[in-house]
């Protein structure tokens, strides 16, 4: 009788990439609930859009370069790119912006990198900049959330016609400046903290609708972390990171910087921290590492809202440490078993 | 003792061990033919001492111990012996082996017996019984124990002696019943390397999910100070690194040895064997082994060395349905075999005989997504993706750098990777790969010294050639003749 010889270990866990990958899809569903209840159906035709096109282009890739469809298309992680990115577009985004930045995320930064586990580069962030540099205008132009006494809340024939550039009403007087907008442009013109925290758009902590979706991308997240989905040290060490900033510079002059917990708890820094940072191919491997990586993008993310030119910079300050993470890695390996102790 | 010291990783298991640890341990049944090995233990191979045409006895030696780091080897029961030659092996190569094949009389003759009285014995002399008795590890690794009773050079004394009886591969019994039934020979055994060894404490480390064993251990050691420590069920407890460092909270050092912190570990299987060996003269001619899986009836059988993996399989009731692959061994370390009519060894502690519902099917392997699954359960905190990498590009220097040799093959990083890369595989690759090198480096290196000392014996040979010629007084060319073809000079008349 003969046997198949395979190499150990032959019990294997039950897990597979595709079953992570859906996992961090399920974790998103709670912030996309809230999404979707103050923002209207934009975001949810966005994320329909954005699945079809990022699978389309993953498949048109696999075939191009030869590799198995059913397992790399069945891994789901085309649609985590694609959702992490749409989730970030503005409701009423036009078709051809979702398009490009799916495109941009699959074709370019993913694939022309070397597909799933190569691209230095997290793929969805490299949309996302991709489309603020080309199309600032669009990109900012999000909706007044749902109990901001907009004056109609669209439909979702009326969603689709504005999506698909046939908008038979004019959409300005829906549209408005997102929480870390009017933080920004009014710090500018000299208003103090304090009065600019007295303007509705920002809700009880950080913003009118934003703070529910930020609730609920914290609630998946933490889910993420309590499955071991995500490594617990990118969004510990992100969040301080902003937190510690934060927390020194609105010490110094409160009426000129914004408090830790607005920068904690507004525009992208909870969803960057559990979703966005914790892509584990571009990130730090190592767990001293990951803390390191996760606490330079909650810095830059500081630095890039109080400094630079852009309302929020998580998508930026993701980039910048993408390309930091090897040499990371390589300062920050563990004690290995019976070395001496450092 | 109730506190130990946890190591890093592992991972939690399969356990399947009741399937073959309700029964006894039977004894084996007699083959007509016994097929031994010359080369199962660590070391270099026994000389064989026997012929074709020969009869031996029940425990005769058949292979003598060459060197210091070997074991000899034995007849397993008296009979006539057919031939000396390579034979199949359980071996990962699937390259047979030098074997004595024996066949037996059915009369299971011993012979002479010699208790030893080891509390007069010289341990030098002691130590040679033990190498002569065929006494190795018997957790798997087969090191020979008379090498491991020899402190001279690490330590004055021992600090630790630890009994190893964690067993944490899924399926395997075959230390869990020697415990349950011997545990006062595996005792008797301790006293043994005690006496040797005489360290400060003696500790027994068992998985709690053994609570018979611990409970028989536990008895027969009631008196004599030795210490029970059940450990967490948490693989790979038994790693004897993960289990020192469970008992003691010491890591043996990288690149260094277990005795340099003071401790010295042993399976408790060998300890048994270590006791009939010197207080029955009995050398080690049979093991536990667990046969497992999808057979009819799953047991622990007493079996002599040499026996074919397919008698033990027959004894058994035979393969059930749809046997897919034949492990010797835990499912997380063992190798497969493509055959089943290769020898029982010292190294045979488990027969798995599995299916698709023992094992898990090969999987399409994906790319690796760097999720660090694998650095969480490393047991010796090693970066497996990073070396994977590396072993990959075969950047074997910087494979090196990231302690490649540290890592013990455990497969924790296999089992949790979500891309099912077979990562053990390529630090294997990568380990023989270097050890390839250095070998062709040593090679270079000494056809280099070779051809240098030849280059100075042709140089002083020539110099003293002229030397000679000079002292004489040269004789006139035309007396010289050369003899045709050989390049000798005669004078000529």
């Amino acid at each position: 009788m003969r046997f198949r010889t395979v190499t150990s270990p032959h019990v294997l866990l039950e897990t597979s990439v595709g079953l992570i990958m859906r996992r961090v899809l399920y974790a998103m569903l709670p912030g996309i609930v809230a999404l979707i209840w103050f923002f209207g159906w934009g975001i949810g035709v966005n994320l329909v859009l954005a699945t079809v096109v990022a699978l389309l282009a993953e498949a048109a890739m696999l075939v191009m370069r030869s590799k198995p469809l059913a397992s790399h298309l069945g891994d789901t992680s085309a649609v985590v790119t694609a959702w992490l990115l749409a989730v970030a577009l503005p409701p009423l985004a036009p078709w051809w912006l979702t398009v490009i930045g799916v495109l941009s995320a699959i074709v370019v930064a993913k694939h022309l990198y070397g597909g799933l586990g190569y691209n230095p580069f997290n793929p969805a962030m490299v949309g996302y900049v991709v489309l603020l540099i080309s199309f600032p205008r669009e990109m900012s132009t999000w909706l007044i959330p749902h109990g901001l006494g907009q004056p109609h809340t669209l439909t979702l024939l009326e969603t689709l016609q504005a999506i698909f550039g046939t908008a038979p009403i004019s959409l300005d007087a829906l549209t408005g400046a997102t929480p870390l907008d009017v933080l920004r442009t009014q710090l500018g013109l000299g208003l103090s903290v304090t009065e600019i925290r007295n303007s509705p758009v920002f809700g009880i902590v950080a913003g009118h609708g934003w703070e529910w979706a930020t609730l609920g991308f914290l609630a998946g997240g933490l889910w993420l972390v309590y499955i071991r989905a995500a490594a617990w040290q990118i969004p510990v060490g992100m969040l301080s990171g902003l937190a510690v900033i934060a927390t020194g510079f609105y010490l110094v002059d409160p009426q000129h910087y914004a408090p830790p917990w607005l920068h904690l708890w507004s525009g992208a820094a909870v969803y960057g921290a559990f979703f966005i940072a914790t892509d584990p191919v571009t990130a730090s491997a190592t767990p001293r590492g990951r803390l390191i990586y996760g606490a330079g993008i909650g810095m830059l993310v500081y630095i890039i809202r109080g400094f630079g030119g852009y309302p929020d910079g998580v998508a930026f300050a993701v980039l910048l440490m993408n390309i930091a993470a090897p040499t990371i890695d390589l300062y920050t390996q563990p004690r290995v078993f019976g070395a001496r102790q450092r | 003792m109730s506190a130990w010291f946890p190591f890093h990783g592992g991972v939690k298991t399969v356990r399947h061990k009741t399937e073959s640890s309700q029964r006894p341990i039977q004894p084996g049944l007699l083959p007509s033919r016994l097929v031994v090995p010359l080369h199962q233990h660590v070391g270099a191979t026994a000389k064989p001492m026997v012929q074709p045409g020969d009869r031996v006895l029940k425990g005769q030696m058949i292979g003598q111990a060459d060197g210091y780091v070997s074991a000899a080897v034995h007849a397993p029961t008296s009979g006539r012996i057919m031939a000396v030659d390579q034979q199949p092996v359980p071996h990962p190569s699937g390259l047979p082996d030098w074997c004595v094949t024996l066949e037996t009389d059915g009369e299971d003759h011993w012979i002479e017996r010699k208790p030893l009285d080891y509390r007069r014995l010289h341990p030098s002399d002691l130590r040679n019984a033990i190498r002569n008795a065929g006494v190795v590890g018997l957790g798997g690794a087969v090191f020979p124990s008379a090498v491991k009773m020899n402190l001279s050079g690490h330590c004055e004394r021992l600090d630790h002696l630890i009994l190893n009886g964690a067993e944490c591969e899924p399926w395997m019994s075959c230390d869990d019943l020697i415990m349950r039934e011997r545990a006062a020979e595996i005792v008797a055994g301790i006293h043994i390397m005690v006496h040797v060894l005489n360290p400060h404490q003696v500790l027994i480390g068992i998985e709690d999910d053994k609570p018979e064993a611990i409970a028989a251990m536990n008895a027969a050691c009631a008196g004599t100070g030795y210490q029970v420590c059940p450990v967490p069920t948490r693989y790979p407890s038994g790693g004897a690194k993960q289990l020192t460092k469970l008992l003691t909270n010491k890591e043996a050092p990288v690149n260094g040895r277990s005795t340099d912190i003071g401790v010295q570990c042993f399976n408790v299987a060998t300890a048994y064997t270590l006791h009939r060996a010197v207080n029955h003269g009995e050398p080690v001619i049979s093991r536990i082994v667990t046969v497992t899986g999808q057979v009819a009836h799953p047991q622990n059988i007493d079996a002599l060395l040499g026996t074919a993996f397919a008698d033990l399989i027959a004894q058994c009731g035979g393969y059930s349905d749809g046997v897919e692959r034949l492990i010797m061994g835990g499912p997380m370390m063992g190798f497969a075999l493509h055959r089943d009519d290769v020898p029982v060894t010292k190294a045979t502690n488990c027969i798995l005989a599995a299916s698709a519902r023992e094992l898990t099917l090969e999987q399409p392997v994906m790319p690796c997504i760097r999720c660090g699954d694998c650095v969480d359960v490393c047991p010796a905190d090693l970066l497996p993706q990073q070396l994977y990498w590396y072993a990959r590009a075969k950047e074997f220097d910087k494979a090196r750098d990231h302690h490649l040799f540290s890592c013990i093959e455990c497969g924790c990083c296999s089992y949790v990777c979500p891309s099912h890369i077979p990562l053990v595989q390529y630090y294997r690759y990568a380990k023989n790969e270097i050890w390839a090198r250095e070998k062709e480096k040593q090679q270079a290196e000494l056809a280099r010294q070779r051809h240098r000392a030849r280059m100075e014996r042709l140089e002083r040979e020539k110099q003293e050639r002229e030397a000679k010629l000079r002292q004489k007084a040269p004789p006139s060319r035309a007396e010289l003749v050369v003899v045709p073809g050989t390049g000798i000079s005669e004078r000529n008349g």
